[in-house]
C-alpha cells in the first residue's frame, strides 16, 4: 500500500490551512483598526464569553487547587518541606497550570461554540444576508469575537487562579492547620513580577488563539449541517494544539529573560 | 418566445423601459464545473422576471454574483447603471441598500428577535430613510405589510417556515429597495403557504412598484407571478418569453420542464 501520497496530501493540507489562517489573522488586524467599530456587539460578546465559561473555569480551578495540594502533600511531608507548599502551588498555578487549564477549558467551551455558531450562520446564509444588508460580517462577527476572547481570557485566568489557590488553602487549612492569611502571605511572597507578567501576556495570546481558530473554522464552514459539527470539532482540536505551541514558545521566551 | 437553439424570435412591441439590471456574458465556474457559460439578462423597471432552471443550473450562483456575494470569472453585471464587478466595498454597500434579497431559507438571524432582525439593515443604511429617532413605526409598518405585526418580539425559532419567509420579506422591504431578488421564495413551503407568499410578492410589487427577479423551479409560482421568463439550461439562457409562450413551446428541453 502506498501511504506516501496521503501523507504528503495531509502535510500539504496542513500548511495550506496554516497559510489561510495567517491571512485570516492578517485580515482581523486590518479590519479591527478600521471604523466603524462594533462596540455594542463587542460588549455583548465579552459578556457572553465570560458568562458562558465562568462557572466551568471556577469549578475546574478549584478542583485543580485541591488535587494539586492533596497529591503533593505526602511527598513534601516526607522530605520535610511541607512549609513550601504555598510557594510551590502558587508558582505552578500562576505560571503554568492556571493559564493552560483555563485556556483548554475555554477552548472546549468557547472555540467550539464560536465554530458551531458561525458555521450554522454560514450554512443558513445568515452571513450572506448580513453582507447584503451592508454590514461587514467579518467585522461584526469575527473581529468582535476575537477581541472578546482576547480580553476575557486573562480575566478568567485571574479568577481561575484565585479559586485554585483558595482550593489549595482549604486543604492546607484542614490538613495542616495553616490559616488562610498565612497561606496567602506565603503565596504572595513567593510570587514576583517575573511570574505574573509572562502568565498574563500568555493569557492574551491564548485568548486570541481561541477566538481566531473558532472564527476561522466557523466562518469558512462548508458541506452543510455536517460541516457545522466538523467546524466545532476541529476548532477544539486545532485550538488545543495551538495552545500548547504558544505555551512552549512563551515558556521558551520567558526562560531567556530569566537567564538574563 | 425565443430559444437559442431554434432562433424562434418573437418580437414584442414595447415602450422603452428603464433597465434596472443588465447581465452580459456571465461566466462562473468552480474548478471543472462550469456553472454559468455566458448568461445574459435584462430586468426592466417595475417588471417581474422569473429565471427558471433545474437544481444546479446556476440560478443561485447568478443571483449571488448579482449582489457581489460571488465574483464572476467573466462578464458584465450592471445594476441601475453601476458595474458591480468594479465597485469598491463602500459603493457596493450603498448600492445594496436599493436591492432587497429574500434568501431561500429566509436567513433570519437566530440570535435576534424579529424586531432586531428588521432593525439590522438600518444600522448601516438608516440615513437613507431620513433621520430616524424611533425605528418602531418602520418595523411595525414592514411587519404589517406582511401580516405579522404581532410577531415583533418573537425569536425566529418560534416562527413557522411560512412566517419566517414573511418576516424575511419584511426585512428586505424595510429599506424601501428598488429591486427585490427572490431566491426560491416558495421552496420548502406547503402549497397553501406558497400561494400566500406568491400573493404577498404580487401585492408588494403593486404597493411599492419594485422590480423583481425571481429565481425558482416552481412552475406554479412562475405561472402566477411572471411577466417574462428565462429558462436557464447549462449556464445559458436557453429560452425566453412569457409563461404561455414557454408552455406552448415544442422544444424538448422546454417541454420537459413544464411537463407535469
Amino acid at each position: 500500500m502506498n501511504t506516501a501520497k496521503p501523507i504528503s496530501v495531509a502535510i500539504r493540507h496542513f500548511f495550506v490551512e496554516i497559510g489561510e489562517m495567517s491571512l485570516f489573522a492578517a485580515r482581523f488586524f486590518k479590519e479591527a483598526v478600521k471604523p466603524p467599530y462594533e462596540f455594542k456587539e463587542l460588549l455583548r460578546q465579552c459578556y457572553h464569553m465570560g458568562n458562558r465559561s465562568l462557572s466551568l473555569v471556577l469549578v475546574t480551578g478549584f478542583i485543580i487547587g485541591l488535587v494539586l495540594t492533596l497529591q503533593s502533600r505526602p511527598t513534601l511531608v516526607e522530605f520535610g518541606a511541607v512549609s513550601w507548599m504555598p510557594d510551590m502551588v502558587g508558582i505552578s498555578i500562576v505560571r503554568e497550570l492556571g493559564p493552560v487549564i483555563t485556556a483548554l477549558v475555554c477552548a472546549g467551551r468557547i472555540a467550539s461554540g464560536i465554530g458551531a455558531e458561525l458555521g450554522s450562520m454560514r450554512v443558513t446564509e445568515q452571513i450572506d444576508a448580513m453582507e447584503v444588508s451592508g454590514t461587514n460580517p467579518f467585522k461584526y462577527l469575527v473581529v468582535t469575537r476575537i477581541l472578546a476572547t482576547t480580553l476575557m481570557l486573562p480575566l478568567l485566568v485571574i479568577l481561575g487562579d484565585t479559586v485554585a489557590l483558595y482550593g489549595s488553602a482549604l486543604v492546607e487549612n484542614f490538613k495542616g492547620g495553616v490559616s488562610f492569611q498565612l497561606y496567602f502571605n506565603r503565596v504572595f511572597d513567593a510570587l514576583g513580577y517575573g511570574d505574573l507578567i509572562p502568565a498574563t501576556i500568555k493569557s492574551f495570546f491564548f485568548g486570541f488563539a481561541i477566538g481566531l481558530v473558532g472564527c476561522f473554522k466557523g466562518y469558512y464552514s462548508k458541506k452543510g449541517t455536517a460541516g457545522v459539527g466538523f467546524a466545532a470539532n476541529t476548532a477544539v482540536v486545532f485550538t488545543s494544539m495551538l495552545l500548547f505551541v504558544i505555551d512552549f514558545i512563551a515558556v521558551f521566551i520567558s526562560d531567556i529573560f530569566y537567564e538574563l | 418566445m425565443k430559444t437559442s437553439t431554434s432562433n424562434m424570435a418573437i418580437m414584442r412591441k414595447k415602450e422603452p423601459r428603464e433597465v434596472m439590471i443588465h447581465i452580459e456574458g456571465l461566466y462562473k465556474s468552480f474548478g471543472d464545473n462550469h456553472v454559468l457559460n455566458g448568461f445574459n439578462m435584462k430586468l426592466f423597471k417595475g417588471e417581474n422576471l422569473v429565471v427558471m432552471g433545474k437544481s444546479g443550473s446556476g440560478k443561485s450562483v447568478m443571483i449571488k454574483c448579482l449582489v457581489g456575494l460571488m465574483k464572476p470569472d467573466r462578464g458584465h453585471i450592471s445594476v441601475m447603471g453601476n458595474e458591480i464587478t468594479k465597485l469598491d466595498r463602500e459603493a457596493l454597500d450603498i448600492l445594496r441598500s436599493d436591492i432587497g434579497f429574500l434568501f431561500q431559507g429566509s436567513a433570519l438571524y437566530d440570535s435576534m428577535t424579529v424586531r432586531e432582525n428588521l432593525e439590522f439593515p438600518m444600522r448601516r443604511h438608516g440615513e437613507k430613510l431620513g433621520t430616524i429617532t424611533n425605528t418602531l413605526p418602520l418595523v411595525q409598518e414592514a411587519l404589517e405589510s406582511v401580516g405579522l405585526a404581532h410577531t415583533m418580539n418573537l425569536m425566529p425559532e418560534e416562527l413557522s417556515g411560512g412566517m419566517k419567509r414573511r418576516v424575511a420579506l419584511a426585512r428586505t422591504l424595510i429599506l424601501r429597495p428598488k429591486i427585490i431578488l427572490y431566491d426560491e421564495p416558495t421552496s420548502g413551503l406547503d402549497p397553501i403557504t406558497a400561494k400566500e407568499i406568491i400573493e404577498l410578492m404580487r401585492s408588494i410589487q403593486e404597493k411599492y412598484g419594485t422590480s423583481s427577479l425571481i429565481i425558482t423551479h416552481d412552475v406554479d409560482c412562475a405561472r402566477v407571478i411572471a411577466e417574462r421568463m428565462i429558462l436557464l439550461v447549462d449556464g445559458v439562457n436557453y429560452a425566453e418569453g412569457t409563461y404561455e409562450e414557454l408552455v406552448l413551446s415544442k422544444d424538448p428541453k422546454v417541454e420537459a420542464f413544464f411537463k407535469k
